[in-house]
């Protein structure tokens, strides 16, 4: 049966071959083209449980176990008990639902249009099924797809063979799915894109259309969907905050560092803007409303509320223990500022000017000699140019009553530096 | 009530730019030939022309940015989701080869509009090649799109020269009013030309990718829609002043054929230097304006279609499909026209039959797709939008097809 010449290729199968192959009952006899092919993604994430099958006015279902061999020649069935083809919300139907759309690549993390399905055909004792391995973008699928039905499947598989493959494991594939029950039925989920970077799923979710966005940003996680955020445009980020669910969205803006949460804020229109502030907790809720409350283009507007400031009186080892009970502010933190009773700013110490110093030292001693500061009411270009002149990496923003509330981080400024 | 008013304001600005932009190349070297020729030739007569142009116009420029803002999705797009590959395949086939034509012919502007000026086409076209190659690969979406913007701003060169040769006003207002018709070939020719011309493929991809790309949702849609109708609306002003311009200068003193736009200018010299130099420049940064959207737009279209890897914030490497195609379509389409005795008047001919094949199908997907629910939701057609929608693409299809034998009879005739 099977010709020696096409061994190589002989296991695996496409779906635009498999999509128009000649089903045959027991008895050799021709019953109809196979229409579709579908995964039910609950049972098994990759093999193809069903095969929809067209002869006559209605379409048939052929169960993967009723199927005997498969094979380029066509599909030959062991039980020709078949029953009429049901919708049915479970399944994942590969041409429909799957040819053409367009998929995550979460390994090469992008987006990415389906051309055609991969399908290897494994020989189990008794009867052949069909796994998804991989999708297939680029140039060869294209050939594929265009000449398939014009020339025979032989003569186009070897046609091919020049053309370089583009493929993406079909474990690394990410469908996206807008309707959330649906995404239940279908068993996606997208743990994978909650281990990217924050940068590259912003990158990835600013490709797709507003539907495609809110549909991710309402499933995943929501302190990954805040990084994701703030990485993403500016106007892109109105779009999807305003498009979600108010108590998902609040989530998010929590989440977010609230300078860039205010930033976002300020992008919605009022009553969306309220909306979400009501869905939020009491204490990051006002750290933001207070940041809203500067204009956009001053330092106020600029700064975050994100930083630690311990009594001027304290010691080094005061001082870590405060940084200990800090810890979600650690890992981008670089100095630490010293207050008089009344919140005054008096003084700065690089952060690592605490490993070096003996723990009973008094901070004061540490402090670093300049003492750059400026008012919330200072103007963006004052701001930066301050950062530019004294190399500055945390710069401390004061009240009009010399009050530290606030620091300007190198970050801010230059993502300022680049929208411009 | 005033907070409404300047909300709406400050909405517009934001997304003003896809429909002017769209709408004003649509008067490229070509459109403001076929405007010059019907001027030169008929006068006043084809003024009538401009109203139902401008319906057509709007109708399906409008669907286009309503699919854009709705779906979030260029037109290619849809149409690969929701037609197949083969479809697309064939469509984007189609888009470039007429592309690579209008590309051409706007080439064949700059070089025609400079020549008046006495620079050589043998540096103009390469220079105008070389810009356009640098200003698109190494400018930003943002600040292109506002030189692009200044460009649209440049056609009141063509208002103001039509001033300087005082043409008869009260007989042109007369005229775009008072359709007439005439059972002379070469009048229905140019009337066939005149609206066949002004709806082409390529707009309706530009213009839903520029909506897309602009971040326009339903909830700008307001004011986006007005910005298309307003676009649509000042390329048939310039378009009206164009053909006064000519019926003026040429058709007053002796109806006649011209060769090209070129030809127009030249002729409106004894009207005064300005009047001439204002429209050699139209010509130009109109030629140039074309030159830069439309291998842009094709690119575009093409790498969403197919699934290749686009957008001009991608690297050579990442987007090599995206980067090949757009340099060669302005490598291609400006160098065969350097080529002496290259049959250009053939090959716009050809493009006008490609172009009367692939627009029907364009402007049929597209209302096909523009009323399914699952993309449009309730911004779907209304039954008497629908009506309007088929009436116009069926008014459009007869109207190009009719320019196919027209161009078929030339092309043939021509051997």
């Amino acid at each position: 049966m099977r010709e020696g010449r096409f061994s190589m290729a002989d296991n695996i199968l496409y779906l635009t071959e498999l999509a128009g192959l000649k089903v045959f009952d027991l008895k050799g006899r021709r019953i109809g083209l196979v229409k579709d092919a579908a995964l039910v993604p609950l049972i098994d994430s990759a093999r193809v449980d069903r095969y929809l099958v067209g002869g006559g006015w209605a379409w048939l279902t052929v169960r993967h176990d009723q199927v005997r061999t498969i094979s380029l020649d066509g599909i030959y069935l062991r039980d020709e008990l078949l029953t009429p083809y049901h919708p049915d919300e479970y399944m994942l139907r590969l041409v429909r639902d799957l040819l053409d759309q367009q998929i995550i690549d979460v390994s090469g993390r992008k987006v990415v249009r389906v051309t055609d399905v991969t399908f290897a055909i494994e020989h189990e004792q008794d009867h052949d099924i069909l796994r998804l391995i991989e999708v297939d973008i680029g140039l060869r699928s294209i050939f594929r797809r265009l000449f398939q039905g014009i020339l025979p499947r032989r003569w186009i598989r070897r046609l091919q063979n020049p053309i370089a493959p583009h493929s993406i494991p079909w474990e690394f594939c990410n469908i996206i799915e807008a309707d959330p029950q649906r995404r239940l039925r279908l068993n996606i989920t997208h743990k994978m894109l909650e281990k990217l970077h924050p940068a590259d799923l912003a990158d990835i979710v600013e490709e797709l259309s507003p539907e495609d966005r809110e549909a991710i940003f309402s499933a995943i996680d929501s302190e990954v969907a805040a990084e994701a955020l703030s990485e993403v445009d500016p106007r892109v980020q109105a779009s999807i905050l305003e498009s979600l669910e108010k108590e998902k969205a609040a989530e998010i803006v929590e989440e977010m560092a609230p300078d860039q949460a205010a930033d976002v804020l300020a992008e919605l229109e009022k009553e969306t803007t309220e909306e979400i502030l009501e869905e939020m907790e009491a204490e990051p809720k006002e750290e933001v409303k207070e940041l809203l409350e500067f204009e956009e283009d001053t330092a106020g507007g600029l700064m975050n509320t994100q930083f630690i400031a311990v009594h001027q009186n304290a010691t080094v080892s005061e001082a870590v223990e405060t940084l200990k009970s800090n810890g979600d502010l650690l890992e981008t933190l670089n100095t630490l500022f010293l207050t008089d009773s009344a919140g005054k700013l008096v003084g700065s110490v690089p952060l690592a000017k605490l490993f070096v110093a003996s723990s009973t030292a008094p901070l004061r001693e540490l402090c670093s000699d300049d003492s750059i500061q400026v008012s919330v009411n200072e103007k963006q270009e004052k701001v930066t140019e301050l950062f530019d002149k004294y190399n500055l990496l945390t710069l401390p923003v004061v009240n009009d009553e010399g009050r530290l509330v606030g620091v300007i981080t190198a970050d801010d400024i230059i993502s300022l530096l680049r929208e411009r | 009530m005033l907070k409404r008013f300047r909300y709406h304001v400050g909405v517009f600005l934001t997304v003003i730019g896809p429909g002017i932009i769209t709408a004003n190349v649509d008067n490229d070297a070509g459109g403001i030939y076929t405007y010059s020729q019907a001027g030169a030739k008929f006068g006043y007569l084809p003024l009538w022309t401009l109203i139902p142009i401008t319906i057509l116009l709007i109708v399906t420029q409008e669907m286009c940015s309503r699919m854009g803002a709705v779906t979030g999705k260029g037109l290619s797009d849809l149409i690969r989701e929701e037609f197949g590959l083969r479809a697309t395949f064939l469509m984007m086939t189609a888009l470039v080869v007429t592309n690579l034509t209008n590309v051409m012919a706007n080439f064949a502007g700059i070089a025609s509009s400079l020549e008046l000026f006495h620079v050589s086409r043998y540096v103009s076209v390469p220079l105008g090649a070389l810009a356009v190659w640098l200003l698109v690969v190494k400018g930003k979406y943002d600040n292109v799109e506002k030189a692009f913007l200044l460009a649209c701003s440049l056609y009141v060169t063509y208002i103001i020269s039509s001033f300087l040769v005082g043409p008869d006003w009260k007989t042109a207002l007369i005229y775009s009013v008072r359709p007439v018709m005439m059972l002379d070939p070469a009048y229905i020719t140019m009337v066939i030309g005149l609206i066949g011309t002004t709806i082409a493929p390529w707009m309706q991809f530009y213009l839903q990718a520029a909506v897309v790309e602009k971040g326009i949702t339903a909830k700008e849609y307001k004011e986006s829609r007005i910005e298309v109708i307003l676009g649509c609306i000042l390329t048939d002003v310039v378009a009206f002043f164009i053909i006064v311009a000519c019926a003026g200068a040429i058709w007053a003193n002796g109806p006649r054929d011209i060769r090209d736009a070129a030809d127009a200018a030249v002729a409106l010299k004894p009207f005064g230097k300005y009047a001439y130099l204002l429209f050699s420049a139209g010509l130009f940064n109109a030629s140039l304006f074309a030159a830069c959207i439309l291998p842009l737009s094709t690119t575009y279209s093409v790498c969403e279609g197919l699934g290749f890897e686009s957008g001009l914030n991608r690297s050579f490497r990442e987007a090599p499909f995206f980067y090949w195609l757009y340099t060669s379509l302005i490598v291609i389409g400006a160098g065969l026209i350097l080529l002496p005795n290259f049959p250009l008047v053939r090959m716009i001919l050809l493009s006008q039959v490609l172009n009367g094949v692939l627009l029907p199908l364009v402007l049929i997907f597209m209302v096909m797709l523009i009323n399914k629910r699952d993309l449009m939701q309730e911004w779907t057609n209304s039954r008497g939008y629908n009506f309007v929608a088929w009436i116009s693409v069926a008014i459009i299809i007869g109207l190009t097809l009719a320019l196919v034998g027209i161009s078929l009879r030339d092309l043939l005739g021509a051997r």
